[in-house]
């Protein structure tokens, strides 16, 4: 999946992370989940409340906790093996070569320490900065993400900043050390659309300038649209669907990537054009291990789709060129695709 | 599916100058008035019987207090909220209570608005009881069972809790709460905000059945714009405790002839990479102003990439029609629509309203425009 982009930053290899609590069942969030991403790429991983999505990121990023959780698989940061690394090493990497920004800003920040001191503590643990430098750097930062009087800014507190300012307050610290790897997990959900309309600008604009390695992961598909090179769809805990933007948008091949994009009322659609939900919610899901996971929400589902064929769960496997799919009887299209056809691109 | 309101047919709401003003206290001994935070500030619409009125704006414009002040959940400032003939907010005892049957509200988070310790039928039957309604013991048993049909639950819902359904269900049993009393007027507040995409689309539906069959009048409040388009015959859009623009809904959407509904409408994604890379974006500099302090003149000159030297920072635009069903306060609109005014860039706005534009960096032009802003940081309670 490596692109002409150059050697993947991040390449993550059958990563699991389940959840035992003692005395109960374990639960398997995220079940073997593989993708990589390119310096400049950005990646989107989708899925709605529950698939997996946030746990992988926290995964990737070396921060769920270490009891009663179990990580498996692989993670690679430019070539270095994150799973299992010493808690030291994670801790030296963050920060400097991975960063996160997450979804809410307010409780990402401490609230009882000035948004300069929370800046220059990036700088000053992994950099070689003096207290000045970091302060000059932090100035710099405020401004390069867009916030207005950034010297002032240094010395207020959290609440004192509005819910956008606060988001760009945090991507100013993500990029405080100019990461190879940002994830960003929802970090337009809790923001207005005008004010979530210059977030995503200002990260698109910073893929291309700073060559970082993009991770988002959201449930919005229309900024899904906007801003990933490649998609992800994620459903119980598994990627169900991969593709290039346009591929998914105009073809998806799934039903369950097909149903979400049908379930959306688009704004250029007209007053009473109808949406078609899926049925049921993501609790009907199923284990993988007795089938499709998606099957008893699903129309297309057929026999093969609830049972266990053969022994194995179904397998995500190539699909065309650049296109990877998990299902066993996927969305048909017409061979030649003259006019748009899926649900997707009807307007 | 709803015929459009005829002019001699009296709407079921009209509200008229309907003011909400919250007071800001400070002080320890004495709570000295120091302020109002002007949440709602002059709101005139009014709703067809058997139509759905799409509130938008975003968070902090007022369009939620609007909700609750017309159903005298929120005690109005000033002006008239007139229900099928009678001004609400006059109302009182038991002839607001009574009145109240006929307005039901559905909220955003139906875990929070639903008593986890009761069950299905207990939170059903209960207003029916409060009100006098359903015949007795076994009346509102049927009746229950036809309102669980109606949103589409199972009756094994009956002696279930709220914590034991998924929030697409849960939204179900507020929405079968809300109807139970027969209401004329149904005001949703975010009904499906805190709800997966997938579910939905199963909700707007549920709600849009729900109006065909019984004729139900709805006021939906949203802040997703498609969702609003989607599901309202009537769109008004709020800034800062004011409609700058109200149009039939697909009027709105193909021309939109207020500076901010333009602002807005660029601004939502829609999910067809097409259509993305070929939109242009309008940007806005800065955040919301502070409605404690709003700016004067028209509240969106600060932020307005069609601003002009006069008028727009002195003068108050009033709500006037353009075209007929399409009301907008700006006072450029006609010179707007015919392109006659051309925007200027969020950078410009910026350094119009006096606020430092940073030296260009490495970004692109077009990138740097955006991220100016004029700060202003939003209150939130």
């Amino acid at each position: 999946m490596t692109s002409v982009l150059g050697a993947p930053v991040l390449e993550v290899d059958d990563l699991s992370v389940t959840f035992q609590r003692k005395g109960e069942k374990p639960t398997r969030a995220v079940d073997g989940v593989s993708f990589s991403v390119a310096p400049g790429e950005t990646v989107g991983l989708v899925g709605e409340s529950g698939c997996g999505k946030s746990v992988t990121s926290l995964a990737i990023m070396g921060l769920l906790p270490s009891r009663g959780v179990k990580v498996g698989g692989s993670v690679r940061l430019e070539g270095q093996e994150l799973i299992g690394a010493g808690s030291r090493k994670l801790r030296s990497l963050r920060g400097a070569h991975m960063a996160m920004v997450f979804q809410d800003p307010l409780s990402s920040l401490n609230p009882t320490v000035q948004i300069g001191t929370q800046v220059t503590e990036v700088l000053l643990e992994h950099r070689d900065m003096s207290k000045a430098e970091a302060a000059a750097e932090a100035v710099a930062l405020l401004d390069r993400v867009g916030i207005p009087d950034p010297r002032r800014r240094l010395k207020e507190y959290p609440h004192q900043l509005s819910g956008g300012m606060r988001q760009r307050a945090l991507i100013a610290m993500a990029l405080a050390c100019s990461p190879r790897l940002l994830i960003a997990d929802e970090p337009t959900t809790a923001l207005d659309v005008t004010i979530q309309a210059q977030i995503l600008e200002l990260l698109k604009e910073l893929v291309v300038d700073t060559g970082t390695a993009l991770v988002m992961i959201t449930h919005d598909l229309g900024v899904v649209a906007g801003l990933c090179d490649r998609v992800h769809v994620m459903y119980s805990g598994k990627i169900i669907e991969t593709a290039d933007r346009h591929e998914l948008f105009a073809q998806p091949r799934q039903p369950y990537t097909g149903g979400l994009l049908a379930s959306v009322p688009r704004l250029d659609a007209g007053r009473g054009t109808p949406i078609t939900p899926i049925r049921g919610s993501a609790r009907d899901a199923i284990p993988w291990a007795e089938g499709c996971a998606f099957a008893p929400r699903c129309d297309n589902a057929q026999d093969d789709c609830l049972t266990e064929v053969s022994g194995s769960v179904v397998p995500l496997e190539p699909d065309g060129p650049g296109r990877e799919l998990r299902c066993r009887h996927p969305l048909q299209y017409p061979t030649a695709p003259s006019g748009a056809t899926a649900l997707g691109a009807a307007r | 599916m709803t015929a459009a309101p005829s002019a001699s047919e009296e709407p079921l709401l009209r509200v008229r100058g309907l003011k909400v003003h919250f007071p800001i206290k400070r002080g320890v001994l004495f709570d000295r008035t120091v302020g109002h935070v002007q949440a709602v500030d002059g709101v005139d619409l009014s709703i067809a019987r058997g139509s759905t009125y799409g509130l938008v704006g975003e968070s902090g414009c007022g369009k939620s207090t609007l909700g609750r002040a017309i159903l005298r959940l929120e005690e109005p400032t000033a002006g008239e909220v007139i229900f099928d003939g009678t001004d609400v907010a006059s109302l009182k005892g038991e002839p607001l209570r009574s009145m109240r049957r006929r307005m039901q509200m559905v909220f955003q988070d139906p875990l929070g608005s639903l008593d986890p310790r009761q069950n299905v039928e207990s939170l059903l039957s209960e207003p029916l009881r409060a009100h006098g309604l359903g015949g007795g013991t076994k009346g509102i048993a049927e009746k229950i069972r036809g309102l669980l049909d109606a949103v589409g639950l199972p009756s094994a819902a009956l002696r279930r809790y709220p914590h034991e359904f998924s929030g697409g269900q849960r939204q179900r049993i507020g929405i079968a709460r809300a109807i139970a009393l027969e209401p004329d007027l149904l005001i949703a507040d975010e009904p499906v905000s805190a709800l997966d995409v997938s579910v939905q689309a199963q909700v707007l539906n549920l709600l849009e059945e729900l109006q065909e069959r019984l004729g139900l009048t709805y006021l939906v409040i949203a802040h997703d714009l498609a969702v609003v388009r989607h599901i309202s015959d009537v769109v008004g859009v709020m800034y800062l405790g004011s409609l700058v623009e109200q149009a039939p809904a697909d009027d709105l959407y193909e021309q939109p002839l207020h500076p901010y509904t333009r602002a807005l409408m660029s601004a939502v994604p829609v999910p067809d990479p097409v259509v993305e890379e070929s939109r242009e974006r309008i940007l806005l500099a800065g955040d919301l102003p502070s409605p404690a302090n709003p700016p004067s003149g028209c509240r969106f000159h600060t932020r307005c990439p069609w601003r002009q030297e006069t008028r727009c920072d002195d003068e108050v635009p009033v709500l006037r029609e353009l075209a007929p069903g399409r009301l907008v306060s700006c006072h450029w609109a006609e010179e707007i629509r015919d392109g006659v005014l051309q925007p200027k860039s969020a950078e410009e706005v910026a350094a119009l309203m006096g606020v430092s534009v940073r030296a260009t960096g490495a970004g692109p032009i077009e990138t740097d425009a955006l991220v100016q802003g004029v700060d202003e940081p939003v209150e939130r309670r």
